[in-house]
């Protein structure tokens, strides 16, 4: 492997690592803090990139696309926290299994209503359409590289709101003692809906970032979600830093499992790092409870 | 649950808590008849779907229903059955050996345990992983497991990767002759008899009971000196290779295996069928599967989408019909345990 190739996939896993963040980050403190198994969390990825899609039909700006998507996809999170998900936090895991599974079937469902079958087209913003000379004779795509810029200041803003402020400290709060969190004034109530919708907002984020790389279409969800349940597994479920870690480490992981290893094993290469990981620590690397 | 827990060999007990599951096996023992008779061979194929499902669903439901372990994989586990037949088969047809040391072969005597030995291997494999953790972590776990296997068989060009495999050679079954629809749908119902039989047995045994502790209240469990995580790890290869037998009659019913059958929807619809029917019931899936399938058939006559009404469907059954459909059926039926937590 030549020094140029090695940069330009070390790129492209970074690239994947902070696409899962932004997805692992709303999965883990869903069920950090509630408690609740999302396994709808990739149909709000789809969500977003429909959502861009279609605000850019009509504008023709992506960068228009970007907040309304988020927003939007943060509001269908918000309805479907309050409508269902709610009642399932007390549940069993079997329960949010199915109930999020059902979820799936119906939102793949809305969205072959709404937009059809046929990949919907979602091109990256003009200015960012070439191609970044960088270091070393590496040429990458500008668009990747801003997809890795946005993501990197979103995990920094949200170690910040995490760790730093009034609202992640009730975040915290709530995933470590959430009996003692609502006993301490802890509006619990409010802060789950917030986290909930913040973390959609966050899939969509990355859904619309991802649609004009591979493409919007439905089901696109749902490999990135597998993934993203590993990136939570092995973080320690309920930790937005081992989320981040993890999701670093399997990105640059799966890019360079696929790239070096013969296909069937490459494709196996991050399963296998996750039974490692949990071999040797079952609660995942930065373990909340307990 | 009386039945689950009590001694062996009540045989009227048996009878009083089984007569529904007698009743949809004898019904499912005319499907070919029917077929005949309404001239419509898409009966037979429908019903074997049914029958298979139904067996993999209920090798689920003994570690979901009785273990409180919700695995996500099984569609990976029953999928490494069927693709051992199919990968056994190809070698058959095409005279070369397995790994270089293994003679391909096309009869289900040897294929079928073959596909049970693979997969129960394949679920205590990832089990020793995956029952190192608990709950949450457990269901992703065995989620993330599946997809390693859908990976796994996509890359695997020699067997067809994406597009899959098929079996071109005639499969038999010690000897005799299989190919017709009627036949093989009678050797797929008289498998789901066998598994609901010895998986009822092992439920009413010391073995199931003491997997049913597990489920309840494993730190009892450990504390009166027995330890859980042995006869979970046994209870998931038994229903591992449950699954994989499933998976080995799918295959051959089909004459060809991709992928697609082991991606983790197919994991999801197993829990549906198993819940939709009933986990606190050995057969309780077998409804479940029956009345899956059925709608997978006839929804899709009447709206395009009929997928948001069936998730539609799976939610009011979590939210409403907690028993499952036994529930209604025979009154209130409690379910063993709440699962997962």
């Amino acid at each position: 492997m030549t020094f140029s190739l090695f940069i330009e996939q070390l790129l492209n896993g970074v690239q994947l690592g902070v696409m899962l963040f932004l997805m692992a980050a709303g999965l883990t403190l869903v069920f950090g803090i509630m408690n609740l198994i999302n396994l709808a969390h990739g149909s709000l990825y789809m969500a977003g990139a429909f959502f861009a899609a279609t605000v850019f039909q009509i504008s023709g700006s992506f960068l228009l696309a970007v907040p309304i998507a988020v927003a939007l996809t943060a509001l269908v999170g918000g309805v479907v926290e309050r409508a269902v998900l709610r009642q399932f936090y007390a549940r069993s895991h079997l329960d949010q299994v199915l109930v999020t599974f059902g979820l799936i079937l119906v939102f793949n469902d809305a969205v072959r209503l709404i937009w059809g079958v046929v990949p919907v087209p979602l091109a990256p913003p003009e200015a960012l359409a070439g191609s970044v000379h960088l270091f070393g004779g590496v040429d990458y795509p500008a668009f990747r590289l801003a997809i890795l810029g946005v993501g990197a200041l979103v995990a920094l803003g949200l170690y910040f709101v995490v760790s730093h402020t009034r609202i992640g400290m009730w975040i915290r709060a709530g995933a470590s003692n959430r009996p003692m969190a609502s006993a301490l004034g802890v509006d619990v109530e409010l802060v789950f809906s917030l986290v909930f919708s913040a973390g959609a907002g966050l899939a969509g984020l990355a859904g619309l970032m991802a649609g004009p790389i591979t493409a919007v279409q439905v089901g696109m969800g749902e490999p990135i979600l597998i993934l993203a349940l590993v990136v939570t597994v092995i973080g320690g479920i309920g930790s937005i830093r081992g989320a981040f870690v993890a999701a670093l480490m399997i990105g640059v992981g799966d890019t360079f499992g696929r790239v070096l290893l013969p296909p069937a094993l490459g494709s196996m290469a991050i399963f296998m790092l996750m039974a490692a990981i949990l071999a040797w620590r079952p609660k995942g690397l930065f373990p909340v409870h307990g | 649950m009386a039945d689950t827990i009590a001694k062996p060999g009540g045989l009227s007990v048996m009878l009083r808590v089984s007569w529904p599951i007698l009743l949809i096996l004898a019904l499912l023992a005319f499907a070919p008849t029917l077929s005949n008779a309404l001239d419509n061979p898409f009966l037979v194929r429908l019903f074997t779907r049914a029958v298979i499902f139904a067996m993999a669903a209920v090798a689920l439901n003994f570690v979901l229903g009785f273990g409180g372990l919700v695995s996500l994989m099984h569609g990976g586990l029953a999928g490494i059955g069927a693709y051992a037949v199919a990968i056994m088969a190809f070698h058959d047809y095409d005279g070369s050996k397995f790994l270089g040391v293994f003679p391909g072969t096309s009869d289900l005597a040897i294929l079928i345990p073959v596909a049970m030995l693979a997969a129960g291997l394949g679920a205590a494999l990832t089990g020793i992983v995956a029952l190192r953790t608990s709950g949450a972590y457990f269901i992703m776990i065995t989620l993330a497991f599946n997809q390693m296997l859908y990976y796994f068989f996509v890359a695997l060009q020699q067997y067809g990767g994406d597009d899959g495999l098929q079996i071109l050679s005639n499969l038999t079954l010690a000897g005799f002759d299989i190919s017709r629809r009627a036949t093989f749908y009678y050797v797929a119902l008289v498998a789901l008899c066998a598994e609901l039989f010895f998986f009822s047995r092992v439920v009413a045994s010391r073995f199931g009971t003491i997997l049913q502790a597990c489920a309840q209240n494993e730190r009892r469990v450990t504390a009166i000196g027995i330890p859980p995580l042995r006869y979970k790890l046994a209870a998931l290869a038994i229903s591992g290779a449950a699954a994989g037998l499933a998976g080995a009659l799918w295959a051959s019913g089909q004459q060809f295996v991709s992928p697609s059958e082991l991606s983790w929807d197919r994991s999801g619809d197993y829990i549906v069928m198993a819940v939709l029917g009933g986990t606190g019931r050995v057969w309780g899936p077998v409804l479940g599967a029956v009345v899956f399938v059925l709608l997978e058939a006839f929804l899709p006559a009447w709206t395009q989408f009929w997928q948001a009404p069936f998730g539609v469907v799976v939610i009011l059954i979590v939210v409403f019909l907690r028993g499952g459909l036994i529930d209604l059926m025979g009154g209130s039926l409690a379910r063993p345990t709440g699962g997962g937590r």
